[in-house]
């Protein structure tokens, strides 16, 4: 009944943290503004949070670094399964402009398996919503998958 | 009392960008912080040398998505010295209403960040609501949000029409207004005055020699603002940079919201002297030279080296944000608070991390 | 166009940065140019009533110099940078990240010093 419950609400109202690689920053507070009245997230339900371990999803902004890249991982295995990924920007798709530079890794998805991708430069707060909202149905098939593969085990 | 060390960040609830400090503690005071970079660092200075120099306006711009604009003006305006190039005066001060645009949205955001940090939420919420209006003038005007990228090597990209100019005055006096329904909340309100009076104080002297610039130096009392050196338009439009005596995070604080008053006058000014004319000229040629421009951010003064040889790509380009010069005054202020403060205090530099590493 | 500077050497340093700081100057930054194989140029830049002032000088790869983190403390960033970036060493910083004030060390995809063009082995 209470693992029925979660899923239900993973899906009504996923709880987010928020991820910033090498961001210009840019990215960063469209994701920020997200959050704010204009764009109001929290009516969908979703929930800012800063701790990984409650999360249901991980937002990331930006390029990848030599450095962050720990960190990102760290984050990453820090979430409970089932956990959405997404990628904002194309910073965070494929390095973006700044793919060329000599500290940058590329996209995201070098390091952590990504879900959704939302491309802009910054990405409009709209977009990233959308991400999000988009996502939801992909979570929706991981619980299911971790049922049948809980049930084949 | 034994040490402890507590590390913050690179993830954390108040930080919306990744900096490490490590904290060691005694009892609830903070003795030592140790700050630990390179979670942002790309080498996007590096980046020179593979992009061309027109190329590199796009590059800059994504120093810091906040400032943007102000950082591909300081860098056009160095390029157009080396290169002697008239700028036509329109495209100067159309240059001045962006960049103030660009500071008001960023103070907006930065007065949002704070009352966050000491929880105040619903002051965030207000303050990022105002701070749409001008989001909404970025994305009539340019064609995005946050970065708007209207610099050309030569001028601007962009005009702006009599209907246009009609809309962003209107636009700003709703700003205005609801900026001082907020004053009495910001400056008065018993709570806020608990968190940050005397919090995190930076003295006169101090603050000069370490090197603090922008809103951290005029908050302990320096008349210092790069405006004066009259870039751009600046020679005509009147003002005078906002200064406080006290150099405590509330100083900090006022000197931002007041400042976010003299930009809408700055953007009244420059609109009613906005002359007939072209935005751009054709620029031809090399730079070549090697050329120091500095700009005032929203976090303070940006300094720009350039160095060319006459080929498409750039010598060395070296670039000084606001935010590299407060970390040292941070890491002096740090000392001797209570570990409750330490996210004001280091919200309070305004911190940009991402100029800081590049 | 090529700016006005004053010239600097490595022994003269801190003595020279000591009266700008007694003339009531505010450190700036330093910048750090490759010039050839063998030479980087060093930029100081001090700042008063928004005048600039700069200060040129010419060092070997590879030399130690004399940190200024000890007279002006806004110093010690910059001076780490140029560590991890070309590889100049600084002696006596007040705060020494050992290189590692961006790069991690265990990196190998990233050379040392990789601002050189022609990069240089760090000491
Ligand atoms: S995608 Fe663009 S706006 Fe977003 S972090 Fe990268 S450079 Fe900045």
């Amino acid at each position: 009944m209470l693992k029925k419950l979660i899923e239900k609400s993973q899906i009504k109202s996923p709880w987010i943290v928020h991820y910033d690689c090498g961001s210009c920053n840019g990215c960063d507070i469209e994701t920020l503004a997200c959050l704010t009245p204009l764009y109001d997230v929290e009516r969908f339900g979703v929930l800012n949070i800063g701790n990984p371990k409650h999360a249901d999803v991980l937002l990331v902004t930006g390029t990848v670094n030599h450095r962050n890249k720990k960190v990102l991982k760290n984050i990453y295995d820090q979430m409970s399964d089932p956990k959405l990924i997404i990628a904002i920007g194309a910073c965070g798709l494929s390095g973006g402009i700044f793919k060329e530079a000599y500290n940058v890794v590329g996209g995201v998805d070098k390091v952590i398996p990504v879900d959704v991708y939302v491309p802009g430069c910054p990405a409009k707060p709209e977009a990233i919503i959308d991400g999000v909202v988009e996502g939801l149905a992909k979570l929706g098939e991981l619980q299911q998958q971790n049922k049948t593969d809980a049930i084949a085990s | 009392m034994s040490k402890t060390i507590i590390p913050f960040g690179p993830q954390h609830p108040v930080l919306p960008e990744p900096i490490h400090v490590s904290l060691t503690v005694e009892d609830e005071i903070v003795t030592e912080a140790v700050p630990a970079f390179g979670y942002v660092h790309r080498g996007l200075e590096k980046l020179a040398e593979k992009k061309d120099f027109n190329q590199m306006i796009q590059v800059v711009e994504r120093v810091c998505g906040i400032c943007s604009m102000i950082h591909a003006m300081c860098y056009c305006e160095g390029l157009e010295t080396l290169m002697n190039v008239e700028v036509p005066r329109r495209a100067k001060l159309l240059r001045v209403i962006w960049s103030e645009l660009h500071r008001i949205h960023s103070h907006l955001l930065w007065l949002g960040l704070y009352a966050d940090a000491f929880g105040f939420e619903s002051v965030f919420m207000q303050f990022w609501k105002i701070r749409e209006r001008i989001m909404d003038i970025n994305e009539a005007t340019a064609g995005n949000r946050v970065i708007v990228s209207v610099n050309q090597v030569g001028g601007v990209r962009r005009d702006l029409s009599p209907s246009q100019l009609k809309w962003i005055l209107d636009e700003i006096t709703v700003v205005e207004k609801e900026m001082k329904s907020m004053e009495s909340t910001m400056l008065n309100d018993y709570t806020v005055k608990k968190r940050t009076v005397g919090i995190g104080v930076l003295t006169r002297e101090m603050a000069y020699e370490l090197g603090a610039s922008g809103p951290v130096l005029r908050a302990s009392g320096i008349a210092q603002d790069m405006r004066q050196l009259k870039y751009e338009a600046f020679d005509e439009l009147d003002f005078e940079p906002v200064v406080e005596q006290d150099g405590d995070c509330y100083a900090r604080g006022v000197i931002r919201f007041r400042e976010t008053m003299q930009s809408i006058d700055i953007v009244r000014q420059a609109i009613s002297r906005l002359p007939q004319g072209d935005t751009f000229v054709k620029v031809k040629g090399k730079p070549e030279g090697e050329i120091v421009t500095r700009v005032e951010q929203p976090r303070g003064e940006c300094l720009y080296y350039i160095k060319a040889n006459k080929t498409k790509f750039l010598d060395r380009l070296r670039i000084r944000t606001p935010t590299f010069a407060n970390i040292p005054p941070l890491a002096a202020m740090l000392p001797g608070i209570e570990l409750a403060d330490v996210p004001v205090v280091i919200l309070s530099i305004d911190p940009c991390i991402s100029c800081t590493e590049r | 166009m090529i700016l006005d500077t004053l010239h600097l050497t490595k022994e003269t340093l801190r003595e020279e940065v000591e009266k700008m700081k007694s003339k009531g100057y505010r450190f700036v930054t330093i910048t750090c140019l490759e010039i050839d194989e063998d030479f980087v140029e060093l930029l100081y830049h001090f700042d008063k009533d928004l005048e600039l002032i700069h200060y040129r000088m010419q060092v070997a790869k590879g030399t130690t110099m004399p940190s200024v983190s000890t007279i002006f403390f806004a110093a010690f960033l910059v001076e780490n940078e140029i560590y991890d970036q070309f590889g100049i060493k600084f002696d006596d910083l007040v705060l020494d990240f050992g290189g590692t004030l961006y790069l991690d060390e265990d990196e190998e995809e990233v050379t040392s010093t990789p601002f050189c063009r022609y990069s240089v082995k760090r000491k």
